[in-house]
């Protein structure tokens, strides 16, 4: 039997288009209205129909919010699910299926099918899932009733009823496994659940540009940037930003540009790939100081790569796209909260310092969500530098900041003149190579404008640390949790959630540790190299993953031990 | 001396050849943006790279000049966020026609009340003589020393295939004419293409001043440039080739007319002030 406190792991495994979206939605509706700290995250292959996914449900007594590799309970609607999680069930898992599939050994049979068929049709056989899994949480069968009721409102009665019999009959069935002593788990819920928030990274990162003023989205369709496209079309009638499906990536990021000119925030929303053909503009954006917010969602490459997948390995991209030599700001959130905060500081750093901002983040964190304290935008609208033109204005003013102050045609009575040659301070084509130094010293300095932007990485564990383990981004959660439970003593964790041009206060923080592991999702440590170069300190001990999934708890847990041991150099 | 024109910056240096074409079409513009009574803060210039999409240097207004062949994002994105400025993109056959060909057919298909002005001079002038997508068939050039093999580009069918609103072609020989196409163009409620037609005094010898001169006529009152496919017809037409609006269909709906951005707010987007209620409201939601 297993026993289960404080904390569960539940995996659906289906094909693509077997409704294990459905069981997710019903499921994480009632833990939420119940209290209950969660934790979701799915990996999918890059299909429409078959093959199989999976979608990771981690119900706790406490926040979470990492990914685990541990399965308490494995529900498979389709027997490939058993193969394809093969290195992640254990002897502990309970498996949870037909026993007509095969390798049936292993499964706890729940005649999914025939109690759907009962119900009505066999398409309800994933509700049986959710009511089965309700019942192992021990959410009271009205609770369940009421969500699938709700989860079913705009279908008709036939098929609302028809879902309500099925969740009670997987309801039985996983009261009946309780009663057998198959399984127990006590999960205590939390007051604050329920006033917090349940949001996706895609979604955090689209009101944090709504937060920022942004109100001009373009974009070309890819995995996984499209997320945040799609969130900020499904903001745009009620908001009345424009959203604009542009014809290519080259489009984008210049219709993006000509948007800032013209007096717009505009987001661009994309993947590595799609980020790639953008460059130039990246390149453009910092000659002619117009401002550009770029989120780049990574998935593995080299080119088409995995295209449902997660790595951090477009750091490199990100920071040297574009020709030519100018300041940029690349940030990379690790939490909901950060991810909401960055995208709104994103805006604000690109308006005041006239520069292309990047907001790395990848499908891992796109595609997860948990519950998490309600994001708090200022009380005002966030602040313009653009300002109203005199006559005589000159877009390109020399000044001692680099920043020239911007107008946008129409407000004032000034010209608002951009060129990407090299122009003088009017906007005027020039040859002159004095001004043109001139001119690239103005731009450069415009990094120290920057830095008064920038975050402290974030310490968690003892201030008086003897060794330190890294992280940009993503893997923050992760390696988090890791720690916690590698127990590895004097440790504590350093997150970056900007990434560069590092705050000053990085290299006096890294060097007072002995001993640095870095952990990334990537094969090479780029941000190792990024730390080099930016604070003088090596970090040699490096966790890499490369496989298109992202860190796993235990996985990095153990790894982080070994690497402290000293037992991998 | 005169007194200076609105919208003429009066360059001391200008980085076009003598004689070239360039020259009476930025006149012809002047006087186009003057007749039309536009004030130069009204303006934008928006083009991409070459000696023709330099026009936005030498024009006394809001400026952008970008990327090779991306002119047209900028210029739709600039029209929906201050739908009150009047935005004219310009450049060259090879900056519009070739690098940013795809752009073309997507902002007709938008058709935003911009207005396109191409120097079609059938060769590459700023890269030193290469031939472009409406370079002849068997143009020696440098680059092709057994002459051009590919078809030349026809804009004018091309953009109505594509659902252009406003199709013509001038001719920078033809100043008087050439200014009248342009005010109509700018005037035209939707995305307007005018090819002009223009000789390049360095790099093409096989179509110069007189070349094109002998080889095309001006479309008289008879024509009617309503009629899609009389207008098709029209397109097809070489040696000579016609002069003139060769298409125009008014009433279509403009893209920033059309979009949900304004459907309830006619505020320009450069003007609005974020919503913090709304998005506030939009967080809250998220805790249901």
């Amino acid at each position: 039997m297993s026993v289960l406190k404080d904390q569960v792991s539940i995996v659906l495994a289906g094909e693509a288009g077997q409704g294990i979206q459905a069981i997710e939605s019903i499921l994480v509706a009632i833990l939420k209205k119940s209290g209950y700290h969660f934790f979701a995250t799915k990996e999918y292959e890059s299909r429409v129909r078959g093959g199989i996914n999976s979608t990771e449900i981690r119900v706790s007594s406490a926040r979470v919010s990492a990914f685990s590799e541990t399965i308490d309970i494995l529900v498979t609607l389709d027997p490939k699910g058993i193969p394809h999680l093969a290195g992640r069930i254990t002897s502990e898992t309970l498996v949870v299926g037909e026993t007509s599939s095969p390798g049936g050994e292993r499964v706890t049979n729940v005649p999914f099918t025939v109690f759907a068929k009962e119900a009505g049709n066999v398409l309800y056989s994933n509700t049986v899932a959710a009511g089965l899994l309700c019942a192992l949480l021990g959410i009271p069968a009205p609770e369940v009733e009421a969500a699938v009721e709700k989860q079913f409102a705009r279908k008709s009665d036939e098929i609302r009823a028809g879902n309500i019999s099925a969740a009670h009959k997987g309801y039985a069935a996983g009261e009946d496994l309780v009663k057998r002593g198959v399984i127990s788990v006590s999960v205590k819920s939390d007051p604050a659940v329920k006033s917090d928030i349940v949001a996706s990274g895609a979604e955090a990162v689209s009101l944090g540009a709504l937060a920022g003023g942004c109100n001009y989205v373009c974009a070309y369709p890819m995995s996984p940037g499209t997320s945040v496209l799609s969130t900020m079309a499904g903001y745009s009638l009620e908001t009345g930003i424009l959203v604009e499906q542009v014809e290519d990536e080259i489009g984008v990021a210049n219709m993006a540009l000509g948007a800032w000119y013209a007096g717009s925030r505009a987001l661009v929303t994309t993947s590595g790939g799609g980020f790639a053909l953008m460059t130039e503009a990246v390149s453009l954006s910092g000659m002619i100081e117009t401002p550009l917010v770029v989120h780049i969602a990574q998935r593995p490459g080299p080119a088409t790569g995995l295209p449902t997948r997660t790595e951090q390995a477009d750091l490199n991209l990100a920071l040297f796209a574009g020709h030519g030599e100018f300041p940029r700001v690349i940030l990379a959130p690790g939490t909901l909260s950060e991810g909401f905060d960055l995208a709104r500081l994103a805006f604000e750093v690109a308006d005041a310092v006239q520069i292309p901002v990047f907001i790395l983040t990848d499908q891992y964190f796109v595609d997860t969500y948990y519950n998490t304290p309600e994001f708090n935008p200022e009380s005002h609208p966030p602040l313009s530098h653009v300002i109203r033109t005199d006559a005589d204005y000159l877009r390109y003013r020399l000044t001692e900041s680099g920043i020239s102050p911007r107008g946008v045609p129409g407000s004032g009575e000034g010209l608002v003149r951009v060129d990407s040659d090299e122009h003088d301070e009017e906007g005027n084509i020039t040859e002159n190579l004095e001004l043109r130094v001139k001119m690239q010293d103005k731009r450069m300095r415009k990094t120290g404008e920057a830095l008064k932007y920038a975050l402290p990485p974030v310490l968690v564990g003892p201030s008086n640390y003897r060794k330190l383990v890294v992280t940009w981004g993503s893997s923050f959660g992760t390696a988090k949790e890791a720690l916690e439970i590698a127990r590895v003593p004097d440790t504590a964790l350093l997150h970056f959630p900007w990434v560069h041009p590092l705050h000053p206060s990085a290299k006096a923080i890294l060097s007072r540790a002995d001993d640095i592991v870095l952990a990334e999702n990537n094969s090479t440590g780029q941000f190792a190299e990024l730390l080099l170069r930016e604070t003088g300190v090596q970090i040699r001990k490096r966790v890499l993953q490369y496989n298109g999934m992202p860190f796993s708890v235990e996985g990095l847990a153990k790894r982080l031990s070994e690497y402290f041991a000293g037992g991998v150099k | 001396m005169s007194e200076r024109k609105l919208f003429d910056n009066q360059p001391d240096d200008i980085a076009w050849c003598p004689g070239c074409g360039d020259f009476p079409i930025r006149n012809a513009l002047i006087g186009a943006l003057n007749e039309l009574n536009l004030k130069e803060t009204e303006v934008v210039m928006c083009s991409g790279i070459g000696q023709a999409a330099k026009m936005p240097q030498y024009i006394k207004s809001h400026m952008w000049n970008g990327l090779h062949g991306r002119g047209l994002p900028p210029a739709t994105a600039i029209k929906a966020v201050n739908p009150g400025l009047t935005v004219i993109a310009e450049g060259g056959d090879g900056d519009m026609y070739g690098e940013g060909g795809n752009h073309l057919l997507h902002a007709i298909r938008r058709n935003p009340d911009i207005t396109l002005f191409v120097h079609d001079n059938m060769v590459y002038g700023l890269t030193k003589g290469q031939a472009s997508p409406t370079s002849q068939r068997g143009m020696v050039t440098p680059v092709q020393p057994a002459g051009v093999i590919a078809e030349p580009l026809n804009p004018l069918a091309l953009a109505i295939a594509t659902g252009a609103t406003f199709v013509a072609r001038g001719f920078s020989g033809n100043s008087e004419q050439l200014q009248n196409l342009m005010k109509r163009a700018i005037r035209h409620k939707g995305f307007a293409l005018l090819d002009i037609f223009q000789p390049c005094v360095s790099f093409n010898k096989l179509n110069g001043f007189q070349w094109f001169s002998r080889n095309t006529y001006i479309l008289d009152a008879s024509y009617d440039p309503h009629d899609k496919l009389a207008a098709f017809a029209k397109t097809q037409e070489a040696m000579p080739y016609p002069l003139g609006v060769i298409y125009e269909e008014e009433g279509r709906s403009v893209f920033e007319e059309s979009i949900p951005a304004y459907a309830s707010d006619k505020t320009p987007l450069a003007l609005r002030k974020p919503d913090m209620d709304k998005l506030r409201e939009l967080i809250r939601r998220k805790a249901e």
